[in-house]
């Protein structure tokens, strides 16, 4: 009964993936209409320069924001680490409700946000600009890549969070006790130990960038990042070739995501 | 305590000194006005309960903590404020926090390629070498260390110390993982290497077999105060009180008030009625009449005999009933149940008449004052 319905719950899970990457092969023109099976659509979608531009925007995106996100995300792990009492308590919180507000809410909050501001900047910009025509700031890279780092970064603390406290402080002392002095106790102990955490953090932030549709849509202006060009292209009806793309992404994703488990789990070995 | 007295004419030979050291945590106060100097070149010992200020004595010594108040010198020097990295004193950490993302060899290494100037790289490989060669694991440089045994664990920990040749090696409680038999190895091995390095070495057991085997000196603690400072042959013949007797070797104790005193000892009244005698401890606290006090008496220092057999001119005997016996090979000891006295501990050697004994047995037990010891219960 049991088994029935584990199996039950998976095929209802992964039956609607399957059928995407089933359907990406498909050589017919309609995407729900199985004719035979050819990789056309793929090679279709590799020569699609506008598909190619929103690519090559979503990968600087996630990677910029990854980057930004691990580094701030890192630093403020280590911070944390040294608080105490009702103060950590706090932002232990703040940090998981980052994690938990929608990803809606974050996009409307960070629109209005960014609109403000520019408001404001702008103006001031304006007034003191000596030449003719003042640079304005708007909506684009930069915006996307402000709202993915603040998300990603709350998921990168609460990783290389977990990291440091599955570390063994006798550690540090050892280190201490061999001559090394704070910096170099950090380069050499502390660094290397959380490494697998923040590598971990490194592409689950890229991930979550790179798959994001609801923040980038509020907040990209006229910039187009992949996840945004498939629902416009959805608009103008489904083709198989947007089943290739997904199944591109998917496949590309999966990837990074089993690289994050593995590194997690292999970093927590030699504490054994 | 005059043996403990650090001496002002003698400064150069100590390579650690406490004098008046306080440490809190909180409202508890870990090492509470503690002095000691230790010989350089000796093995010295804080044997104690958990929680007894022992594993913060090793701590402060190391720089993880700074005393509250007084003055702490390593080699003459003083160290307050000096923080660990500066100190020339090596520890093997209780479970021994080997670097896990490093092989052996790079482990032994660590110390030495923190040195400025940093030596060669082909110095440190042949210091490394020696280090392992010490510790008796030449062929397990490239090795991981989570792929090694306790054992050889806690020779690498050693290798690591031992390496950069502290002025003092530290060891929180270093045997406390390994299993019996390879622990009496450690022990013997720990002893020989320290003989051969002349380094001074500073342990912190609760196991008081270890700390009895391997000490030149033994600091006994408790509650943040070291009780009596001495010899394994001074604590276990002349204990300053019964804490003391208790947690060196094993004695039978029997409590009672003082009745009367004199120069030589003391005279006290059990609760069962009992008059018993004994002479003071050498270095112990004397008694007053009506204090509490107790009469120790070692379990090697009781005779057992068939009530019809009994010698004579023995100063206590009581009889008793024979509980139960334990073979221990060259002796046995005995659980009797002493009338007025409760269950008291015996053990004889092998060739004693005793051994024919049986669980059950009507029997007498008895001994000569001055084999016992009249202690105050501090």
């Amino acid at each position: 009964m049991l088994r029935g319905y584990a199996i039950f719950v998976y095929l209802f899970l992964y039956a609607p993936i399957a059928l995407i990457v089933l359907f990406s092969f498909n050589s017919g023109n309609n995407a729900s209409d199985l004719q035979g099976f050819a990789v056309t659509w793929y090679i279709k979608a590799a020569g699609n320069t506008l598909m190619l531009g929103a690519l090559k925007n979503s990968v600087i995106i996630a990677t910029a924001s990854a980057i930004l996100a691990t580094f701030m995300g890192t630093m403020a792990a280590l911070a944390l680490q040294n608080l105490r009492g009702p103060l950590r308590v706090l932002f232990d919180g703040l940090t998981y409700v980052a994690i938990m507000v929608p990803g809606i809410v974050i996009g409307i909050a960070t629109l209005i946000a960014l609109v403000t501001t520019f408001d404001v900047t702008n103006a001031l910009i304006a007034d003191l600009w000596p030449g003719e025509a003042p640079p304005k700031l708007g909506l684009g890279y930069g915006s996307i890549i402000a709202a993915h780092t603040l998300f990603a970064m709350a998921l990168v603390i609460v990783i290389v969070r977990a990291r440091i406290a599955g570390m063994d402080r006798a550690l540090i002392e050892a280190s201490a006790d061999l001559y090394a002095d704070p910096l170099a106790t950090f380069r050499q102990v502390t660094l290397p130990q959380l490494a697998p955490g923040i590598i971990a953090g490194f592409l689950l932030s890229f991930t979550f960038s790179f798959d994001d549709f609801v923040i980038a849509f509020f907040v990209a202006g006229s910039q187009q990042t992949l996840p945004i060009y498939v629902f416009s292209s959805i608009r103008r009806g489904v083709t198989p070739e947007i089943n290739a793309i997904g199944t591109a992404v998917m496949l590309f994703s999966l990837t990074a995501l089993i690289t994050a488990q593995v590194l997690l789990r292999r970093g927590k070995r030699p504490a054994q | 305590m005059a043996a403990t007295a650090p001496d002002q004419t003698d400064q150069g030979s100590y390579d650690v000194e406490f004098r008046s050291v306080v440490k809190h945590f909180g409202d508890v106060k870990a090492v509470d006005d503690v002095s000691f100097a230790l010989k350089r070149g000796s093995f010295h010992s804080f044997l104690g309960p958990s929680g007894c200020g022992k594993t913060t004595s090793l701590r402060l010594i190391a720089g993880f903590e700074q005393p509250d108040a007084g003055a702490i010198e390593i080699a003459g020097q003083s160290v307050v404020g000096v923080p660990a990295y500066r100190r020339p004193v090596n520890m093997v950490f209780q479970h021994y926090a080997l670097f896990p993302h490093m092989d052996v060899a790079a482990n032994v290494g660590y110390g030495l390629r923190q040195r400025k100037p940093r030596p060669s790289e082909s110095e440190v490989a042949a210091r490394v070498a020696e280090a392992l060669e010490l510790v008796r694991l030449p062929q397990l440089a490239s090795r991981r260390v989570w792929e090694l045994s306790g054992g050889q664990q806690q020779r690498v920990a050693l290798a690591r110390a031992l390496i950069n040749r502290p002025t003092v090696l530290l060891l929180d409680e270093p045997l406390a993982a390994l299993d019996r038999k390879l622990r009496r190895e450690m022990q013997i091995e720990l002893q020989n290497l320290q003989r051969e390095v002349g380094i001074t070495f500073v342990l912190v057991t609760h196991d008081q077999e270890e700390a009895l085997s391997m000490s030149d000196t033994i600091g006994i603690m408790k509650d943040g105060k070291v009780v009596q400072f001495g010899t394994p042959e001074e604590l276990y013949d002349a204990p300053v009180n019964r804490y003391v007797a208790d947690f060196v070797g094993e004695s039978n104790f029997f409590p009672g008030s003082v009745a009367s005193t004199d120069r030589e000892g003391a005279t006290l009244v059990t609760a069962s009625g009992l008059t018993l005698r004994a002479p003071y401890s050498r270095l112990g606290t004397r008694l007053s009449p009506g204090d509490r006090g107790s009469i120790a008496v070692r379990p090697e220092a009781i005779g057992l005999w068939r009530p019809t057999r009994v010698p004579a001119g023995l100063d206590v005997t009581r009889p008793a009933r024979l509980l139960n016996r334990i073979y221990l090979g060259d002796h046995s000891e005995f659980q009797i149940e002493a009338e007025g006295l409760g269950p008291v501990l015996v053990r004889l050697p092998k060739s004693d008449e005793a051994q024919e004994l049986e669980p059950g047995d009507q029997v007498v037990m008895g001994w000569n004052h001055e084999r016992a010891l009249a202690l105050g219960e501090g």
